[in-house]
């Protein structure tokens, strides 16, 4: 067995086993955690294809920013494992018909490499071919509309993120020293003349 | 590898190491090639830890030394002559102090906090270059990854504030972590400025870019680096650091006297991680402050041959930067601060990228 088949399967016999342990496990923090690992080993399977620039994107975009936010939801949660399972069963049909869904998708994707229809042999790039430039030239030149619309696509995400958050004109209570110079004792205080009175 | 030793030893270990490659070879066959690969990057990152760790370990020093001067102070100076045992005794005080983990907290989760705060800022090392040649890995997209690993740190503190199960400590880190999140935008932003006018991902070809121009020509390579042709974007990033390191004034994750951290709950040996994590990261962000904006290994006056020397010094001058402002400056409030990185920096970076963008578009370009 070659070097390189003994890694791949090393990383993929951690990612079967993060990405299982993700929906097996019961405490959300600990499965995006696992989620996290599985991550990991995805991005070391592609830097094994010599895709490292997807593979570092893959780590800096998805660990160290979705699922940083995705966390910090997680973790103020009041974890109620009998309100998390009460709608098990009427969600069951709808997830397993997804999961029917994936299954074939990634049958048919692996049938057609064993009819031998797309069987061809990639070849090995050499040690000085630059990932990032070839994908940078791709997505700059042959596909720069979609590009464009996914950017437009998520400027509507952040102003609606925004929007969502705005609360109208914040009524301040911090002082302002300009108008705070003005106050006079009259302002603040009201002596009250109060007549002693007769012991009864 | 075996090049290299050849230069390193001294003349009369040369025959030893002939014959030591020649019994493996005949022992291990045709694997031996490979083992030696293996072998020879194994020692490599072992000795870029340990001088790492030793650097770390006379930092805290230096910094109390230093903050000690700049208050009129003599500093630690009764462990071993001028006090230099010191670090060595703190972390032997350290060690052995007892690491409790307070009940009712998640156990693994709570032990895994520290690794996963000091990992980042260790790995990170793999690709910076000392000089053209000197690197672990030379990869491609070497600033990206050194973006990727910083921005795992954080997790180190959200997970650190949360397995202690104490509101103090999870409010902690929920402060630190939004801190370290808005202030990675705009550090980010500062990078793609850099990678932008050096057309380059790699941290080696930045380097070399910044050793061309005008002012290079003249013998004056000081004024071609990156730092003046993108002065805002340096001030921006000088600034990111010191907030992304949690280090005054910046240093809402552990004011010693005021706020309650996220690491309350650690002791001993576990709290010492978290330390070295940050005195780590400040070393590997004025490390590559240093290589994108003052040229890293590049000499700055003609005369004087480029060095790696030089990149010590950089270091060294961005690491004294770092402990002057935190003996001069008060803390800042955490609505200032987020305020500083989101509603100044941000928009200047962006305001910035643009100006770039449009200079370099321009006749006057002068990365070319």
């Amino acid at each position: 067995m070659e070097f390189k088949t003994f890694v791949f399967y090393f990383l993929a016999t951690i990612l079967v086993y993060a990405s299982l342990r993700v929906v097996t496990l019961r405490n959300p923090v600990h499965a995006a955690l696992h989620l996290v690992l599985a991550f990991f080993s995805a991005s070391g399977i592609w830097i094994l294809l010599q895709a490292e620039f997807l593979a570092i994107v893959l780590v800096l975009v998805y660990v160290g920013a979705v699922m940083v936010l995705f966390l910090f939801v997680v973790m103020m949660l009041d974890i109620n494992l009998d309100r998390l399972r009460e709608g098990f069963w009427s969600y069951l049909p709808l997830g397993g018909i997804v999961a029917l869904l994936m299954v074939a998708e990634m049958g048919l994707v692996l049938a057609v490499s064993y009819m031998g229809n797309s069987e061809h042999e990639v070849e090995q790039a050499d040690a000085t071919f630059s990932n990032v430039q070839a994908v940078g030239r791709a997505i700059f030149t042959d596909y720069v509309y979609p590009l464009e619309l996914a950017s437009v696509i998520l400027l509507v995400g952040i102003v609606a993120a925004v929007a969502l958050t705005l609360r109208g004109k914040r009524k301040s209570k911090s002082v302002s020293p300009g108008q705070q110079v003005f106050v006079k004792v009259r302002d603040r205080i009201r002596v009250l003349k109060m007549p002693s009175e007769p012991r009864e | 590898m075996v090049e290299t030793l050849q230069q390193l030893l001294p003349g009369f270990l040369i025959p030893y190491l002939n014959m030591g490659m020649q019994l493996g070879q005949n022992f291990f066959g045709s694997l031996w090639p490979d083992l030696v690969i293996a072998v020879w990057t194994v020692v490599k990152v072992v000795i870029v830890i340990s001088i790492l760790l030793f650097c770390v370990a006379y930092m805290t020093f230096a910094e109390r030394k230093v903050i000690g001067w700049m208050q009129v102070r003599i500093g630690p100076n009764r462990v071993g002559p001028w006090g230099l045992i010191q670090p060595i005794a703190d972390g032997l005080k350290l060690m052995l102090k007892e690491v409790i983990i307070p009940y009712g907290a998640d156990q693994k989760v709570f032990l895994l906090a520290p690794v996963f705060a000091f990992a980042p800022a260790l790995a990170a090392w793999a690709v910076i270059p000392f000089n053209p040649t000197l690197v672990l890995a030379n990869v491609n997209a070497s600033l990206l990854y050194i973006l990727a690993m910083t921005s795992i740190s954080v997790y180190g503190i959200m997970l650190a504030g949360w397995s202690s199960n104490s509101k103090y400590a999870f409010l902690g880190g929920m402060r630190s972590a939004a801190q370290l999140i808005s202030y990675e935008v705009a550090m980010g932003l500062a990078l793609v400025v850099v990678m932008m006018v050096s057309n380059s991902l790699n941290l080696g070809t930045i380097v070399e870019g910044q050793g061309q121009g005008r002012f290079a020509d003249m013998g004056l390579g000081f004024l071609s680096w990156n730092w003046l042709s993108l002065l805002p974007m340096f001030v921006v990033y000088m600034v990111c650091i010191v907030a992304e390191t949690n280090r005054a004034p910046f240093d809402m994750a552990e004011g010693e006297s005021e706020i309650v951290g996220f690491h309350v709950e650690y002791s001993g040996m576990a709290f010492a991680v978290f330390q070295l994590a940050e005195y780590g990261a400040v070393i590997l962000c004025s490390t590559i402050a240093s290589l994108i904006f003052l040229g890293g290994w590049l000499s700055p006056v003609g005369f004087l041959p480029d060095s790696i020397f030089w990149l010590f010094a950089k270091m060294s001058a961005i690491i004294f930067f770092f402990f002057w402002i935190r003996a001069t400056f008060p803390r800042f409030r955490y609505d200032q601060i987020m305020r500083l990185g989101w509603k100044v920096f941000i928009p200047v970076c962006l305001i910035w990228l643009v100006v770039v963008g449009c200079w370099m578009m321009s006749p006057l370009n002068i990365w070319k």
